[in-house]
């Protein structure tokens, strides 16, 4: 296999192994500043032992999160050195204040969350959840203001320094709020609150089919649907958002995303479809005209597709038009699902109907596919450019290393990540089958 | 040493601020980790683990800051010497990583075979680790090879050489020291008086370490004198270094734990203060063509990035140092096994 697809693949999934993680934490950190909030508010022993358990589990992904989060930072320098010479001064502010103002404030604050119950007052407690919150969606704000650059770069200027070419800063904000950032982000954190709620969702409802933790796992559920639908609901508006700024910025992405080949037609979506890439065709369930119509509220205006740009310019298209269509049916799906939840709990159904209960077991692992594909469809869609239109990715490796140097990291990091992962599963399992233990001797309705 | 203060020079010292917070943090973790096996008793184990139980992961943020940092203002030395040094940062890579995974697997099970299997995985890890980062500063004072596109051009094993390792085993024996003084700080009676009586043996090892690895450097490594040779007030620094370790027996001898650990602290600060002294304003030397060398000016992001970054800098930097302290004073006080320990 060559180098770069090689190294591609390597950042691909060590990457995809990282955001199984991040999202929860962000998802979690609400959950968990709205059930402390209401014990602290109600005083209700019941959320103060919601609030305990599901700090050990986000302590939990935390961990995992820092874990394989540092091999996110040694791999720009590592694999991508061309890469970082060439972005490092606008990356460089992101960066910084990521570090200073996120990291320190989430991993120092988590230390009280987890460890000091009983060494300060409940009012600092909560103060730290709120920090530990507030520090998870802070630090998705300049991981995505990193990334949207690369997506949409905007506030530089590229100069000529004694190392070669570079991408240099001229303004912050510009480079802060690219034009991709804003609906970006709100997309990001919507599909964070839809992989928390659904895994709040998932272990209640796992509780209440083992008829255990009954009150626990119903006053769970009932703050994660609110939340699952109002996330849901609001992940199709920053959706539908984020492909309209793709339309203007990345329309050979959004072509791929489409399948659509003609250089200036009206353009349909498919509801779900196979592309030849070889005969640029696509066969698949079409609705006509609907990507002009949501592109441009006509469905007669023409759309630029793939053949506008030369083949060397063109993105991977079945590999995105794929995980694009998986993510927005899953969307879809959550929607129905969160709609379905809210009905259930208004009719009594949701705490009681098995079957119900076995689909929203399973459903933890939808957002994080989609969120997964999200990704998958972003980055792939920008091929070949790493920073799209000024850096190719075949130009953006390390120099002084090749193949067996990543063949090498590869193998350690797959050794490492197998040994994570059976670790995260193995602890995540002790702490459900432990289930929350109840805090106070104060009477209460359910068995725990 | 033609010193000018200029933003360049600041974010030589913001980033070396960030690796000593780093060394003087985790380096405590990794010290107990270099001590862990020589405990016996499975509480005494426990309790070596959960006296770094609360802070160590927010004590490795450090270093990812400092690495952030590092990425931001000197591009140019982050993409170097992290794609120079793949085969080394990998290692380093596993080390911390499987590192964090003992500590969360080790408790989880009664077996003894279990716990032995991640106590010597805990201990071996941390060495590593300690040790792999003794041998990029050995490198980094050394000179590595450099193309004219500071690309690097050596290999692996060229970065194993023997001054490397010597700084690599000062590193672990630093590391070891303070450890023990950090345990005796946070743990009482027996295990207490255990490591206590351990501490000279490793302030031994140290010094021995050390006093090689200077000679070594005045020997063989002329550019590491230069600075302070053509600066003699700032023989100031080694001197306060010597003193600050001497003053650790005798804290310890009064039964003054927590100014025998500020002494550490300050001998871990002292020691890489000199080693920054020496550097500067070079970054990574390239040997044996020194033109190739990443300074704090050829390696820099623009001097726009710099002053942006160093606004955050300031209005972040008096938030963290806040919050990091006040985190430490929540847990002050000796460790106790309870049902949140690991």
């Amino acid at each position: 296999m060559d180098y770069e697809l090689l190294s591609r693949i390597q950042f691909g999934y060590t990457v995809g192994f990282h955001y199984i993680f991040p999202p929860l934490s962000i998802g979690l950190g609400l959950f968990l500043v709205i059930m402390e909030g209401t014990y602290l508010k109600t005083k209700n022993e019941l959320y103060h032992q919601m609030t305990r358990f599901w700090v050990k589990i986000f302590g939990l992904i935390f961990a995992l999160g820092v874990a394989s989060g540092i091999v996110m930072e040694f791999q720009f320098g590592t694999n991508w050195a061309t890469y970082s010479r060439f972005v490092g001064d606008v990356f460089g502010s992101a960066l910084a204040a990521e570090g200073i103002f996120a990291f320190f404030l989430e991993s120092g604050f988590l230390a009280i969350l987890l460890f000091g119950w009983d060494k300060v007052k409940p009012r600092t407690h909560f103060f730290a959840t709120i920090m530990v919150a507030f520090g998870a969606h802070f630090s998705a704000i300049w991981i995505v203001v990193a990334n949207s650059w690369q997506q949409t770069p905007a506030g530089h200027h590229i100069v000529e320094t004694a190392n070669g070419v570079r991408a240099e800063i001229v303004d912050f904000w510009q480079v802060v709020f690219n034009p991709s950032f804003l609906d970006r982000i709100s997309h990001v954190y919507m599909g964070a609150w839809q992989a928390g709620a659904f895994f709040v969702l998932s272990v209640s409802a796992f509780y209440l089919l083992r008829k255990k933790h009954i009150d626990f796992a119903k006053a769970s559920m009932k703050i994660a649907i609110v939340i699952a639908l109002f996330s849901s609901v609001f992940q199709l508006i920053t959706g539908h958002w984020s492909a309209d700024t793709v339309a203007e910025t990345q329309p050979a992405k959004l072509a791929a995303f489409e399948g659509h080949y003609p250089a200036e037609a009206p353009a349909g979506a498919y509801l779900f479809g196979w592309v030849d890439e070889e005969n640029e065709d696509v066969t698949g369930l079409e609705i006509p005209g609907l990507l002009s119509f949501l592109v441009h509220w006509d469905t007669d205006e023409p759309v630029t597709g793939l053949q506008a740009f030369s083949k060397e310019d063109r993105p991977p298209v079945n590999l995105v038009f794929q995980s694009y269509h998986i993510m927005v049916s899953i969307g879809m799906l959550l929607i129905a699902l969160s709609v379905i939840g809210i009905i259930g709990w208004r009719t009594g159904i949701l705490f009681t109907n098995r079957k119900l209960l076995w689909i929203f077991v399973f459903s933890v692992l939808l957002p994080q596919i989609a969120n997964q594909l999200g990704w998958f469809s972003a980055e792939v869609g920008r091929q070949p450019w790493i920073v799209y239109g000024l850096l190719r990715t075949k130009d953006a490796l390390s120099v002084s290393i090749g193949e067996g140097h990543v063949w090498l990291s590869m193998a350690l990091f797959t050794f490492i990540y197998i040994l994570l992962f059976i670790l995260f599963i193995y602890l995540l399992n002790e702490k459900i089958q432990h289930g929350p233990v109840e805090t106070k001797a104060k009477k209460e309705g359910g068995r725990s | 040493m033609s010193f000018t203060f200029d933003l360049n020079t600041i974010w030589f010292m913001l980033v070396g601020v960030l690796f000593i917070g780093y060394a003087i943090l985790d380096g405590f973790d990794l010290g107990v980790g270099t001590l862990h096996l020589f405990t016996k008793s499975d509480t005494e184990r426990r309790l070596m683990i959960n006296s770094i139980g609360p802070v160590w992961d927010g004590n490795e943020v450090w270093l990812v800051t400092g690495g952030g940092a590092l990425f931001a203002a000197f591009p140019e030395v982050y993409a170097t010497s992290f794609s120079g040094f793949y085969v080394a940062m990998m290692f380093l890579l596993v080390g911390l990583i499987f590192r964090a995974v003992a500590i969360e697997f080790r408790s989880k099970q009664e077996s003894k075979t279990w716990r032995q299997f991640w106590d010597i995985s805990f201990s071996a890890s941390s060495i590593i680790s300690a040790l792999l980062i003794g041998v990029a500063l050995g490198n980094i004072a050394w000179g590595i090879p450099l193309d004219s596109n500071h690309e690097f051009i050596g290999t692996f094993w060229g970065l194993l050489h023997p001054y490397a390792l010597i700084v690599g085993v000062t590193t672990v024996a630093l590391f070891m020291m303070h450890g023990a003084i950090y345990v005796v700080l946070k743990t009482e009676g027996e295990l207490q008086s255990k490591v206590r009586g351990w501490i000279n043996n490793t302030i031994i090892f140290f010094i021995i370490s050390y006093a090689i690895t200077t000679m070594a450097t005045l020997l063989y490594v002329p550019q590491m004198s230069a600075n302070i040779q053509a600066n003699p007030w700032l023989f100031v620094v080694p001197l306060l270094n010597m003193l600050a370790i001497a003053n650790i027996p005798r804290e310890i001898h009064h039964r003054r734990e927590f100014r025998a650990f500020l002494s550490s602290c300050a001998s871990v600060l002292l020691l890489l203060a000199l080693f920054g002294i020496e550097m500067y304003p070079n970054l990574i030397l390239s040997n044996p063509v020194i033109a190739n060398s990443l300074t704090i000016y050829n390696a820099a992001s623009s001097q726009k990035t710099l002053w942006i970054m160093l606004v955050i800098a300031i209005l972040g930097m008096p938030l963290v140092l806040a919050y990091t302290s006040s985190i430490y004073w929540v847990f002050r006080g000796k460790v106790k096994l309870d049902e949140s320990s690991y």
